[in-house]
Protein backbone atom coordinates (compact mmCIF):
# COMPACT_ATOMS: atom_id res chain seq x y z
CA UNK A 1 0.00 0.00 0.00
CA UNK A 2 0.93 3.33 -0.48
CA UNK A 3 1.32 5.97 -2.97
CA UNK A 4 3.95 7.25 -5.24
CA UNK A 5 4.57 4.13 -6.84
CA UNK A 6 5.52 5.87 -10.14
CA UNK A 7 7.94 8.22 -8.80
CA UNK A 8 11.00 6.80 -9.81
CA UNK A 9 10.06 6.04 -13.04
CA UNK A 10 8.14 9.49 -13.95
CA UNK A 11 11.43 10.84 -12.37
CA UNK A 12 13.75 9.05 -14.98
CA UNK A 13 11.34 9.61 -17.73
CA UNK A 14 12.22 13.57 -16.92
CA UNK A 15 15.92 13.28 -17.31
CA UNK A 16 15.99 10.71 -20.02
CA UNK A 17 15.95 10.97 -23.67
CA UNK A 18 12.62 11.51 -25.08
CA UNK A 19 10.65 8.55 -27.01
CA UNK A 20 8.87 11.21 -29.23
CA UNK A 21 10.54 13.29 -32.35
CA UNK A 22 9.52 16.84 -33.34
CA UNK A 23 7.88 15.92 -36.61
CA UNK A 24 8.24 17.24 -38.70
CA UNK A 25 11.14 18.93 -38.19
CA UNK A 26 12.89 15.62 -37.14
CA UNK A 27 12.01 12.29 -38.90
CA UNK A 28 12.25 8.54 -37.30
CA UNK A 29 15.09 6.48 -38.87
CA UNK A 30 13.42 4.13 -41.61
CA UNK A 31 12.91 0.70 -39.42
CA UNK A 32 14.85 -2.14 -41.38
CA UNK A 33 11.61 -4.20 -41.75
CA UNK A 34 9.69 -1.35 -43.65
CA UNK A 35 7.36 -3.07 -45.72
CA UNK A 36 7.48 0.68 -47.43
CA UNK A 37 5.34 0.97 -50.75
CA UNK A 38 5.08 -0.31 -54.57
CA UNK A 39 7.58 0.39 -56.96
CA UNK A 40 7.02 -0.90 -60.72
CA UNK A 41 9.89 -0.90 -63.04
CA UNK A 42 7.80 -0.83 -66.42
CA UNK A 43 11.38 -2.27 -68.54
CA UNK A 44 9.94 -5.51 -67.43
CA UNK A 45 6.54 -5.32 -66.53
CA UNK A 46 4.36 -6.89 -69.31
CA UNK A 47 1.32 -5.56 -68.30
CA UNK A 48 -0.55 -8.88 -67.84
CA UNK A 49 -2.98 -7.77 -64.51
CA UNK A 50 -2.32 -10.47 -62.37
CA UNK A 51 -1.14 -8.03 -60.20
CA UNK A 52 -4.91 -6.08 -60.61
CA UNK A 53 -6.53 -9.18 -60.31
CA UNK A 54 -4.84 -10.62 -56.96
CA UNK A 55 -4.93 -6.84 -55.34
CA UNK A 56 -7.60 -7.03 -52.23
CA UNK A 57 -8.44 -3.83 -52.02
CA UNK A 58 -8.77 -2.58 -55.66
CA UNK A 59 -6.23 -0.34 -55.77
CA UNK A 60 -4.43 -1.44 -58.99
CA UNK A 61 -5.67 -0.85 -62.72
CA UNK A 62 -3.60 -2.37 -65.76
CA UNK A 63 -4.92 -0.94 -68.88
CA UNK A 64 -3.09 -3.64 -72.01
CA UNK A 65 -4.23 -2.02 -75.19
CA UNK A 66 -3.77 1.99 -73.55
CA UNK A 67 0.05 0.41 -72.07
CA UNK A 68 -0.97 1.89 -68.67
CA UNK A 69 -0.22 0.43 -65.16
CA UNK A 70 -1.92 2.57 -62.68
CA UNK A 71 -1.75 2.53 -58.63
CA UNK A 72 -4.41 4.35 -56.13
CA UNK A 73 -1.66 4.97 -53.55
CA UNK A 74 -4.91 6.02 -51.08
CA UNK A 75 -6.62 2.54 -51.83
CA UNK A 76 -3.59 0.41 -51.72
CA UNK A 77 -2.65 -1.27 -48.26
CA UNK A 78 1.06 -2.35 -48.64
CA UNK A 79 -0.24 -6.04 -48.24
CA UNK A 80 2.47 -7.40 -50.73
CA UNK A 81 0.04 -9.73 -52.54
CA UNK A 82 0.73 -7.90 -55.94
CA UNK A 83 4.58 -8.07 -55.08
CA UNK A 84 4.41 -12.15 -54.39
CA UNK A 85 1.96 -12.77 -57.71
CA UNK A 86 3.98 -10.66 -60.17
CA UNK A 87 5.38 -13.35 -62.92
CA UNK A 88 8.07 -11.50 -63.65
CA UNK A 89 9.52 -9.68 -60.43
CA UNK A 90 8.61 -6.36 -61.63
CA UNK A 91 6.89 -5.24 -58.18
CA UNK A 92 8.90 -4.33 -55.70
CA UNK A 93 8.21 -2.77 -52.29
CA UNK A 94 10.63 0.65 -51.86
CA UNK A 95 11.09 0.60 -47.72
CA UNK A 96 11.16 4.16 -47.58
CA UNK A 97 8.77 7.00 -45.42
CA UNK A 98 7.10 9.19 -48.30
CA UNK A 99 6.47 12.53 -47.84
CA UNK A 100 2.35 13.31 -47.37
CA UNK A 101 0.57 14.06 -49.99
CA UNK A 102 -2.42 16.96 -50.16
CA UNK A 103 -4.07 15.79 -52.83
CA UNK A 104 -5.65 12.34 -54.04
CA UNK A 105 -4.14 11.24 -57.38
CA UNK A 106 -3.20 7.81 -59.26
CA UNK A 107 0.52 7.28 -60.06
CA UNK A 108 0.64 5.98 -64.13
CA UNK A 109 3.14 4.21 -65.45
CA UNK A 110 3.05 4.17 -69.38
CA UNK A 111 4.92 1.44 -71.58
CA UNK A 112 3.86 0.48 -75.34
CA UNK A 113 2.98 -3.00 -75.28
CA UNK A 114 3.55 -4.33 -79.12
CA UNK A 115 0.13 -5.76 -79.99
CA UNK A 116 -0.14 -9.22 -80.89
CA UNK A 117 -1.01 -9.02 -84.68
CA UNK A 118 2.15 -6.43 -85.19
CA UNK A 119 4.21 -9.01 -83.57
CA UNK A 120 3.59 -11.74 -85.63
CA UNK A 121 4.49 -9.84 -88.79
CA UNK B 1 -36.22 6.26 -2.28
CA UNK B 2 -35.87 8.32 -5.36
CA UNK B 3 -36.92 8.52 -8.81
CA UNK B 4 -35.63 6.84 -11.74
CA UNK B 5 -33.89 8.70 -14.27
CA UNK B 6 -32.65 7.61 -17.30
CA UNK B 7 -29.27 8.77 -18.01
CA UNK B 8 -27.73 7.73 -21.29
CA UNK B 9 -23.86 6.85 -21.52
CA UNK B 10 -21.90 6.75 -24.86
CA UNK B 11 -21.51 6.15 -27.76
CA UNK B 12 -19.48 8.91 -27.30
CA UNK B 13 -17.58 9.55 -23.94
CA UNK B 14 -14.60 10.87 -22.88
CA UNK B 15 -13.41 7.44 -21.20
CA UNK B 16 -14.60 4.74 -23.73
CA UNK B 17 -12.60 4.07 -26.86
CA UNK B 18 -15.56 1.85 -28.32
CA UNK B 19 -19.20 3.50 -29.87
CA UNK B 20 -20.94 1.36 -26.68
CA UNK B 21 -24.34 3.51 -25.81
CA UNK B 22 -25.72 2.42 -22.11
CA UNK B 23 -29.06 3.60 -20.64
CA UNK B 24 -28.66 3.81 -17.20
CA UNK B 25 -31.59 3.35 -15.05
CA UNK B 26 -30.51 5.28 -11.57
CA UNK B 27 -32.12 5.77 -8.81
CA UNK B 28 -30.40 8.68 -6.60
CA UNK B 29 -26.41 7.88 -7.46
CA UNK B 30 -26.74 4.29 -7.65
CA UNK B 31 -27.03 2.08 -11.33
CA UNK B 32 -30.26 0.15 -11.37
CA UNK B 33 -29.94 -1.42 -14.59
CA UNK B 34 -28.37 -0.86 -17.83
CA UNK B 35 -29.52 -1.87 -20.77
CA UNK B 36 -26.36 -1.87 -23.85
CA UNK B 37 -27.40 -0.57 -27.46
CA UNK B 38 -24.37 -1.60 -30.20
CA UNK B 39 -24.93 -1.22 -33.59
CA UNK B 40 -23.25 2.32 -34.45
CA UNK B 41 -20.17 0.69 -36.51
CA UNK B 42 -21.11 -2.13 -38.52
CA UNK B 43 -19.49 -2.40 -41.31
CA UNK B 44 -21.14 -6.01 -42.89
CA UNK B 45 -17.39 -7.11 -43.18
CA UNK B 46 -18.66 -11.20 -43.53
CA UNK B 47 -20.85 -10.34 -46.33
CA UNK B 48 -17.35 -9.13 -48.31
CA UNK B 49 -16.27 -12.75 -48.65
CA UNK B 50 -18.92 -12.61 -51.82
CA UNK B 51 -16.74 -10.56 -53.43
CA UNK B 52 -13.15 -11.70 -52.03
CA UNK B 53 -11.49 -14.20 -52.81
CA UNK B 54 -10.15 -16.78 -49.50
CA UNK B 55 -7.05 -15.34 -50.27
CA UNK B 56 -7.93 -11.36 -50.06
CA UNK B 57 -10.36 -12.18 -47.38
CA UNK B 58 -7.57 -12.48 -44.89
CA UNK B 59 -6.81 -8.88 -44.99
CA UNK B 60 -10.36 -7.73 -44.63
CA UNK B 61 -10.22 -10.07 -41.68
CA UNK B 62 -7.22 -8.39 -39.98
CA UNK B 63 -9.17 -5.15 -40.49
CA UNK B 64 -12.05 -6.49 -38.18
CA UNK B 65 -10.24 -4.66 -34.98
CA UNK B 66 -7.19 -2.47 -35.14
CA UNK B 67 -5.90 -4.18 -31.98
CA UNK B 68 -6.42 -7.65 -32.46
CA UNK B 69 -5.95 -7.35 -35.95
CA UNK B 70 -3.02 -10.07 -36.00
CA UNK B 71 -5.28 -12.36 -33.85
CA UNK B 72 -7.75 -12.09 -36.42
CA UNK B 73 -5.39 -13.05 -39.72
CA UNK B 74 -4.36 -15.36 -37.84
CA UNK B 75 -7.62 -17.16 -36.68
CA UNK B 76 -9.07 -16.85 -40.12
CA UNK B 77 -5.68 -18.39 -41.92
CA UNK B 78 -6.17 -21.95 -39.29
CA UNK B 79 -10.04 -21.84 -40.30
CA UNK B 80 -9.35 -21.98 -43.90
CA UNK B 81 -5.80 -24.45 -43.68
CA UNK B 82 -8.01 -26.69 -41.62
CA UNK B 83 -10.89 -26.15 -44.55
CA UNK B 84 -8.61 -27.08 -46.75
CA UNK B 85 -6.83 -29.68 -44.71
CA UNK B 86 -3.27 -27.60 -44.91
CA UNK B 87 -0.36 -28.50 -42.41
CA UNK B 88 1.18 -24.74 -42.00
CA UNK B 89 5.25 -25.62 -41.73
CA UNK B 90 6.35 -25.82 -37.41
CA UNK B 91 8.63 -22.79 -38.12
CA UNK B 92 5.56 -20.50 -39.40
CA UNK B 93 3.61 -21.74 -36.13
CA UNK B 94 6.28 -20.51 -33.53
CA UNK B 95 6.22 -17.36 -35.62
CA UNK B 96 2.37 -16.82 -35.62
CA UNK B 97 2.17 -17.26 -31.59
CA UNK B 98 5.24 -14.99 -31.37
CA UNK B 99 3.33 -12.25 -32.92
CA UNK B 100 0.23 -13.28 -31.25
CA UNK B 101 1.47 -13.31 -28.03
CA UNK B 102 3.18 -9.37 -28.55
CA UNK B 103 -0.02 -8.24 -29.81
CA UNK B 104 -1.49 -9.72 -26.61
CA UNK B 105 1.10 -7.99 -24.70
CA UNK B 106 0.29 -4.56 -26.38
CA UNK B 107 -3.29 -4.96 -26.35
CA UNK B 108 -3.28 -5.51 -22.37
CA UNK B 109 -0.57 -2.95 -21.87
CA UNK B 110 -2.80 -0.37 -23.81
CA UNK B 111 -5.89 -1.31 -21.99
CA UNK B 112 -4.08 -1.10 -18.39
CA UNK B 113 -3.13 2.84 -19.89
CA UNK B 114 -6.98 3.34 -20.38
CA UNK B 115 -7.47 1.96 -17.01
CA UNK B 116 -5.21 4.12 -15.58
CA UNK B 117 -6.79 7.36 -17.57
CA UNK B 118 -10.20 5.99 -16.42
CA UNK B 119 -9.35 6.47 -12.86
CA UNK B 120 -7.45 9.85 -13.40
CA UNK B 121 -4.04 8.71 -13.36
CA UNK B 122 -2.36 10.18 -16.39
CA UNK B 123 0.79 9.45 -15.75
CA UNK B 124 0.54 5.82 -15.35
CA UNK B 125 -1.40 6.33 -18.51
CA UNK B 126 1.64 8.12 -20.48
CA UNK B 127 4.30 5.83 -19.04
CA UNK B 128 1.48 2.68 -20.08
CA UNK B 129 1.66 3.78 -24.02
CA UNK B 130 5.43 4.49 -23.60
CA UNK B 131 5.71 1.00 -23.21
CA UNK B 132 3.32 -0.11 -25.93
CA UNK B 133 5.26 1.95 -28.08
CA UNK B 134 8.33 -0.30 -28.02
CA UNK B 135 6.43 -3.38 -28.52
CA UNK B 136 4.71 -1.52 -31.48
CA UNK B 137 8.54 -0.72 -32.71
CA UNK B 138 9.31 -4.31 -32.77
CA UNK B 139 6.30 -4.85 -35.15
CA UNK B 140 7.63 -2.65 -37.43
CA UNK B 141 10.79 -4.03 -37.22
CA UNK B 142 9.94 -7.91 -37.69
CA UNK B 143 6.55 -7.03 -40.12
CA UNK B 144 7.09 -4.08 -41.56
CA UNK B 145 3.60 -2.61 -39.84
CA UNK B 146 2.85 -1.24 -36.77
CA UNK B 147 -0.93 -2.16 -36.10
CA UNK B 148 -1.51 -3.27 -39.04
CA UNK B 149 0.41 -5.94 -39.78
CA UNK B 150 -0.48 -8.46 -43.00
CA UNK B 151 1.91 -11.27 -41.88
CA UNK B 152 -0.37 -14.23 -42.49
CA UNK B 153 -1.30 -15.64 -45.59
CA UNK B 154 -3.40 -19.17 -45.66
CA UNK B 155 -0.45 -21.63 -45.83
CA UNK B 156 1.98 -19.83 -43.79
CA UNK B 157 4.00 -16.54 -43.09
CA UNK B 158 4.46 -13.86 -45.76
CA UNK B 159 8.17 -12.94 -44.44
CA UNK B 160 10.61 -14.90 -41.95
CA UNK B 161 11.81 -13.52 -39.17
CA UNK B 162 15.99 -14.47 -38.50
CA UNK B 163 17.82 -15.78 -35.61
CA UNK B 164 19.43 -12.48 -35.33
CA UNK B 165 16.28 -10.70 -35.36
CA UNK B 166 14.37 -13.18 -32.93
CA UNK B 167 17.50 -12.61 -30.44
CA UNK B 168 17.12 -8.84 -30.72
CA UNK B 169 13.01 -9.12 -30.17
CA UNK B 170 13.91 -11.22 -26.82
CA UNK B 171 16.57 -8.48 -26.28
CA UNK B 172 13.44 -6.02 -26.42
CA UNK B 173 10.96 -7.99 -25.11
CA UNK B 174 13.24 -9.04 -21.62
CA UNK B 175 13.97 -4.81 -21.55
CA UNK B 176 9.90 -4.07 -21.47
CA UNK B 177 9.25 -6.37 -18.99
CA UNK B 178 12.18 -4.83 -16.61
CA UNK B 179 10.54 -1.47 -16.80
CA UNK B 180 6.70 -2.78 -17.12
CA UNK B 181 7.41 -3.97 -13.21
CA UNK B 182 7.42 -1.43 -12.15
CA UNK B 183 3.89 -0.23 -13.79
CA UNK B 184 2.82 -3.82 -12.48
CA UNK B 185 3.97 -2.64 -8.48
CA UNK B 186 2.26 0.70 -9.19
CA UNK B 187 -1.37 -0.64 -10.54
CA UNK B 188 -1.21 -3.61 -7.43
CA UNK B 189 -0.21 -1.64 -4.31
CA UNK B 190 -0.77 1.96 -5.00
CA UNK B 191 -3.57 2.71 -2.58
CA UNK B 192 -5.00 5.43 -4.75
CA UNK B 193 -5.34 2.85 -7.53
CA UNK B 194 -7.26 0.38 -5.07
CA UNK B 195 -9.51 2.45 -4.08
CA UNK B 196 -11.03 2.57 -7.24
CA UNK B 197 -10.80 -0.69 -7.93
CA UNK B 198 -11.27 -3.05 -5.26
CA UNK B 199 -15.15 -4.33 -4.69
CA UNK B 200 -16.17 -2.87 -7.85
CA UNK B 201 -18.18 -4.66 -10.14
CA UNK B 202 -18.69 -7.77 -8.41
CA UNK B 203 -19.52 -11.30 -10.66
CA UNK B 204 -19.10 -14.38 -8.96
CA UNK B 205 -17.49 -17.32 -10.46
CA UNK B 206 -20.92 -19.21 -10.83
CA UNK B 207 -22.71 -16.53 -12.32
CA UNK B 208 -19.97 -16.37 -14.67
CA UNK B 209 -19.96 -19.49 -15.81
CA UNK B 210 -23.65 -19.01 -16.15
CA UNK B 211 -24.01 -15.66 -18.33
CA UNK B 212 -20.97 -17.21 -20.41
CA UNK B 213 -18.14 -14.89 -19.87
CA UNK B 214 -14.43 -15.32 -21.66
CA UNK B 215 -11.63 -14.22 -21.49
CA UNK B 216 -9.49 -12.09 -18.54
CA UNK B 217 -13.36 -11.00 -17.71
CA UNK B 218 -13.66 -14.35 -16.82
CA UNK B 219 -10.46 -15.35 -15.60
CA UNK B 220 -10.90 -12.91 -12.97
CA UNK B 221 -13.93 -14.80 -11.71
CA UNK B 222 -11.57 -18.17 -11.34
CA UNK B 223 -13.54 -19.05 -14.51
CA UNK B 224 -10.69 -21.67 -16.13
CA UNK B 225 -11.35 -20.82 -20.01
CA UNK B 226 -7.82 -20.21 -21.55
CA UNK B 227 -8.32 -21.58 -25.34
CA UNK B 228 -4.42 -21.45 -25.30
CA UNK B 229 -5.05 -25.03 -22.95
CA UNK B 230 -6.13 -26.63 -25.96
CA UNK B 231 -2.84 -26.50 -27.46
CA UNK B 232 -3.81 -25.04 -31.15
CA UNK B 233 -1.07 -24.56 -33.23
CA UNK B 234 2.26 -23.68 -32.08
CA UNK B 235 0.88 -23.43 -28.76
CA UNK B 236 0.75 -27.51 -28.40
CA UNK B 237 5.00 -26.87 -28.14
CA UNK B 238 4.23 -24.93 -24.59
CA UNK B 239 6.22 -27.47 -22.12
CA UNK B 240 4.18 -25.84 -19.31
CA UNK B 241 0.41 -23.34 -19.62
CA UNK B 242 -0.86 -22.83 -16.81
CA UNK B 243 -4.00 -19.80 -17.31
CA UNK B 244 -3.67 -16.65 -15.01
CA UNK B 245 -6.85 -16.94 -12.53
CA UNK B 246 -8.12 -15.34 -9.91
CA UNK B 247 -10.54 -15.49 -7.42
CA UNK B 248 -10.93 -11.65 -6.30
CA UNK B 249 -14.52 -11.59 -9.14
CA UNK B 250 -14.04 -7.24 -8.58
CA UNK B 251 -12.41 -4.55 -11.23
CA UNK B 252 -9.15 -5.08 -9.16
CA UNK B 253 -8.68 -8.80 -10.23
CA UNK B 254 -9.51 -7.95 -13.81
CA UNK B 255 -6.39 -5.56 -13.55
CA UNK B 256 -4.38 -7.90 -11.99
CA UNK B 257 -5.42 -10.80 -14.23
CA UNK B 258 -4.23 -8.83 -17.13
CA UNK B 259 -1.15 -7.21 -15.49
CA UNK B 260 -0.18 -11.40 -14.89
CA UNK B 261 -0.91 -12.30 -18.62
CA UNK B 262 2.12 -9.83 -20.18
CA UNK B 263 4.29 -11.55 -17.85
CA UNK B 264 3.20 -14.78 -19.19
CA UNK B 265 3.66 -13.24 -22.53
CA UNK B 266 6.96 -12.82 -22.42
CA UNK B 267 7.06 -16.14 -20.76
CA UNK B 268 6.11 -17.66 -24.02
CA UNK B 269 7.93 -15.46 -26.52
CA UNK B 270 10.75 -16.14 -24.69
CA UNK B 271 10.59 -19.68 -24.80
CA UNK B 272 9.10 -19.72 -28.26
CA UNK B 273 12.47 -18.20 -29.90
CA UNK B 274 13.96 -20.20 -27.71
CA UNK B 275 12.83 -23.47 -29.42
CA UNK B 276 11.86 -22.24 -32.60
CA UNK B 277 13.33 -24.48 -35.47
CA UNK B 278 14.85 -23.62 -38.99
CA UNK B 279 12.78 -24.10 -42.30
CA UNK B 280 10.56 -22.84 -44.49
CA UNK B 281 7.83 -20.42 -43.23
CA UNK B 282 4.64 -21.48 -45.48
CA UNK B 283 3.46 -24.16 -47.47
CA UNK B 284 1.68 -23.40 -51.53
CA UNK B 285 -1.93 -23.42 -51.03
CA UNK B 286 -3.19 -24.51 -54.59
CA UNK B 287 -7.42 -24.81 -55.42
CA UNK B 288 -10.38 -23.87 -53.68
CA UNK B 289 -12.33 -25.59 -50.59
CA UNK B 290 -14.69 -28.03 -51.39
CA UNK B 291 -18.45 -27.34 -51.60
CA UNK B 292 -20.00 -28.00 -48.69
CA UNK B 293 -16.85 -28.73 -46.21
CA UNK B 294 -16.92 -26.56 -43.18
CA UNK B 295 -14.69 -25.36 -40.44
CA UNK B 296 -14.26 -24.30 -37.28
CA UNK B 297 -11.48 -22.81 -35.42
CA UNK B 298 -11.27 -21.09 -31.78
CA UNK B 299 -8.47 -18.70 -31.01
CA UNK B 300 -7.76 -16.91 -27.39
CA UNK B 301 -7.61 -13.13 -28.50
CA UNK B 302 -6.55 -10.43 -25.75
CA UNK B 303 -10.24 -10.25 -24.71
CA UNK B 304 -10.69 -13.43 -24.80
CA UNK B 305 -12.29 -16.78 -27.35
CA UNK B 306 -12.76 -15.84 -30.55
CA UNK B 307 -14.70 -18.40 -32.88
CA UNK B 308 -14.20 -18.71 -36.60
CA UNK B 309 -16.33 -20.84 -38.93
CA UNK B 310 -16.15 -21.28 -42.63
CA UNK B 311 -18.41 -23.07 -45.32
CA UNK B 312 -16.53 -23.65 -48.96
CA UNK B 313 -18.59 -23.80 -52.05
CA UNK B 314 -16.32 -25.14 -54.35
CA UNK B 315 -15.01 -21.78 -56.07
CA UNK B 316 -12.39 -19.52 -54.78
CA UNK B 317 -15.41 -18.02 -52.60
CA UNK B 318 -16.44 -18.92 -49.46
CA UNK B 319 -20.09 -19.54 -48.90
CA UNK B 320 -19.90 -18.33 -44.76
CA UNK B 321 -17.38 -16.69 -43.04
CA UNK B 322 -18.70 -15.86 -39.42
CA UNK B 323 -16.81 -14.92 -36.14
CA UNK B 324 -18.21 -14.80 -32.81
CA UNK B 325 -16.05 -12.11 -30.94
CA UNK B 326 -15.36 -12.44 -27.03
CA UNK B 327 -17.12 -8.78 -26.46
CA UNK B 328 -20.48 -10.25 -27.38
CA UNK B 329 -20.17 -13.27 -25.00
CA UNK B 330 -18.93 -10.41 -22.14
CA UNK B 331 -21.48 -7.49 -22.61
CA UNK B 332 -24.18 -9.49 -20.43
CA UNK B 333 -21.44 -9.81 -18.02
CA UNK B 334 -20.93 -6.05 -17.90
CA UNK B 335 -24.90 -5.40 -17.48
CA UNK B 336 -24.94 -7.66 -14.24
CA UNK B 337 -21.72 -6.25 -12.94
CA UNK B 338 -23.43 -2.68 -14.07
CA UNK B 339 -26.60 -3.61 -12.02
CA UNK B 340 -26.55 -2.22 -8.36
CA UNK B 341 -23.03 -0.19 -8.79
CA UNK B 342 -22.18 3.68 -7.71
CA UNK B 343 -22.98 6.28 -10.83
CA UNK B 344 -19.26 7.08 -10.79
CA UNK B 345 -17.98 3.51 -11.02
CA UNK B 346 -19.60 2.59 -14.34
CA UNK B 347 -16.83 3.89 -16.39
CA UNK B 348 -14.35 1.47 -14.48
CA UNK B 349 -16.65 -1.55 -14.96
CA UNK B 350 -17.32 -0.79 -18.58
CA UNK B 351 -13.79 -0.72 -19.24
CA UNK B 352 -12.46 -3.58 -17.15
CA UNK B 353 -14.76 -6.17 -19.70
CA UNK B 354 -11.93 -4.39 -22.45
CA UNK B 355 -14.81 -4.25 -24.77
CA UNK B 356 -13.75 -4.05 -28.42
CA UNK B 357 -17.51 -3.09 -30.09
CA UNK B 358 -16.05 -2.96 -33.76
CA UNK B 359 -15.10 -6.86 -33.27
CA UNK B 360 -18.51 -7.43 -32.30
CA UNK B 361 -20.52 -5.48 -34.96
CA UNK B 362 -17.93 -6.52 -37.73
Amino acid sequence: MGCFKLAHMTLHSLFSHPDTVCYPAQTKPVPSGLKGHIVNDVSTCIMCGICAKTCPSGALTVDRKAGTWTINRFRCVQCGSCVRACPKGSLSMDPNYQKPSRHMYDDVVTKSIPDSKDAKA
Amino acid sequence: MGKKTIIPFGPQHPVLPEPLHLDLVVEDEKVVEAVPQIGFVHRGLEKLTETHDYNQFIYIAERICGICAFGHSMGYAETIESLMHVEIPPRAQYLRVILHELSRMHSHILWLGLAADAFGYESLFMHCWRLRERILDIFEMTTGGRVILSAVVVGGMVRDISNEMLADVRTRVQSIHDEYQQICNTFLNDSSVQSRLVGVGVIEHDDAVSLGMVGPFARASNVNNDVRSLGNGGYGQLSDFQPTLDSGCDCYARVKVRLQEVSQSARIIDEMISHIPDGDISVKVKGSPEAGAQAANTLEQPRGECYYYALGNGTKYLDRMRMRTPTSQNLAGMAQALAGCDLADVNMIVLTIDPCISCTER
